[in-house]
């Protein structure tokens, strides 16, 4: 009965998510609509550039969905909760930043899967900490001693983590 | 009976990736719509004018930077060119790094897309702990790097 209840809730949540986001995208639209009077050069620059970031992410996009579907298929809520949930301890915090640090594709990509994780027990602090954590880019890393030196960046990456885990503990404590 | 079991065990991965695509595409409006924001955030605001806001003042540049960080988004490549140009120029490097930070951690643009799939009270408390936490980590970066040396 309460399963139903948790299950009716989380739908009602996804087709609000839908609807404002529908509502989002019709905004968008319409702010591209108004600027192609007085821009219109501008505009089209901004659709290609769209396009391209579109055409880019698209990749990360389907590896996102087929590791959504793997991950509910392998992967029960009990694990969720066993590995990242209220009872991980330190090795859900080591998973997250972990995770974070390897994750790859844009940030908005992550948050479908973050919201399902959530939805099997995943804690909102480690949620926030593999989000943080992906401030740390592997492979951007040489660019950044580049133009940086290797001192600065070692230092930035360690504090990096530091906050990642203050911002999760301070998020876990405003949800308790 | 096992061949059964395998056409159940088949329906189930069938199943669990359409439920998987089903979940991902309720949020690709909003997704959507952050890609077109991106694209008419990348037209209209050059490198140039982001460079310009700098002062030189140590205070009002850390604050402003975090600011303009979280404001901007895209690869976080940009962010590190504008950070290398703004050495150059002679700008604090607690304002750069404060501008590097916020730039990857707090999300103005992705705002709408996170408070729609994660919940608004979690994007506000991240947001805003972001942005706090660019200042405190850009100092705390600089002032070890500043005591190393």
């Amino acid at each position: 009965m309460i399963q139903n209840g948790d299950r009716k809730d989380r739908v009602k949540k996804r087709n609000g998510a839908k609807y404002n986001g529908i509502y989002f995208l019709g905004a968008v639209v319409f702010i591209y609509f108004l600027l192609f009077f007085p821009h219109p050069e501008k505009i089209k620059n901004s659709l290609k550039i769209s396009a391209d970031a579109l055409i880019q992410i698209l990749p990360s996009l389907l590896f996102i969905i087929l590791f959504m579907g793997i991950m509910n298929y392998f992967v029960s809520p009990g694990a969720v909760s066993k590995y990242v949930g209220k009872g991980s301890g330190i090795k859900g915090w080591f998973l997250a930043i972990f995770t974070g640090i390897l994750s790859h594709g844009p940030v908005y990509a992550w948050y479908p899967i973050l919201r399902d994780l959530r939805n099997q027990g995943m804690k909102s602090g480690l949620i926030a900490a593999f989000l943080y954590n992906r401030a740390i880019k592997i492979p951007l890393l040489p660019l950044m001693v580049y133009y940086f030196g290797t001192r600065f960046v070692l230092i930035f990456t360690c504090y990096i983590v530091v906050a990642s885990i203050v911002q999760g503990w301070i998020i876990q404590m405003i949800e308790k | 009976m096992i061949n059964r079991k395998q056409n159940d065990e088949k329906k189930d991965i069938v199943s669990t990736l359409f439920k998987a695509f089903k979940s991902f595409g309720t949020s690709s409006p909003i997704i959507l719509g952050v890609i077109l924001v991106l694209g008419l955030f990348r037209t209209f605001v050059s490198k140039q004018m982001l460079s310009a806001l700098f002062t030189g003042e140590f205070l009002r540049d850390t604050v402003i930077s975090a600011l303009i960080g979280s404001i901007s988004a895209g690869n976080p490549v940009n962010s590190y060119i504008i950070g290398g140009e703004l050495v150059k120029e002679n700008v604090s490097l607690i304002a750069i790094t404060s501008f590097l930070v916020a730039w990857v951690t707090v999300g103005i643009i992705q705002f709408p897309a996170e408070a729609t799939i994660l919940g608004r009270r979690f994007a506000c408390v991240r947001n805003i702990l972001g942005y706090i936490l660019a200042i405190l980590v850009s100092i705390a970066t600089v002032k070890t790097l500043v005591i190393i040396q």
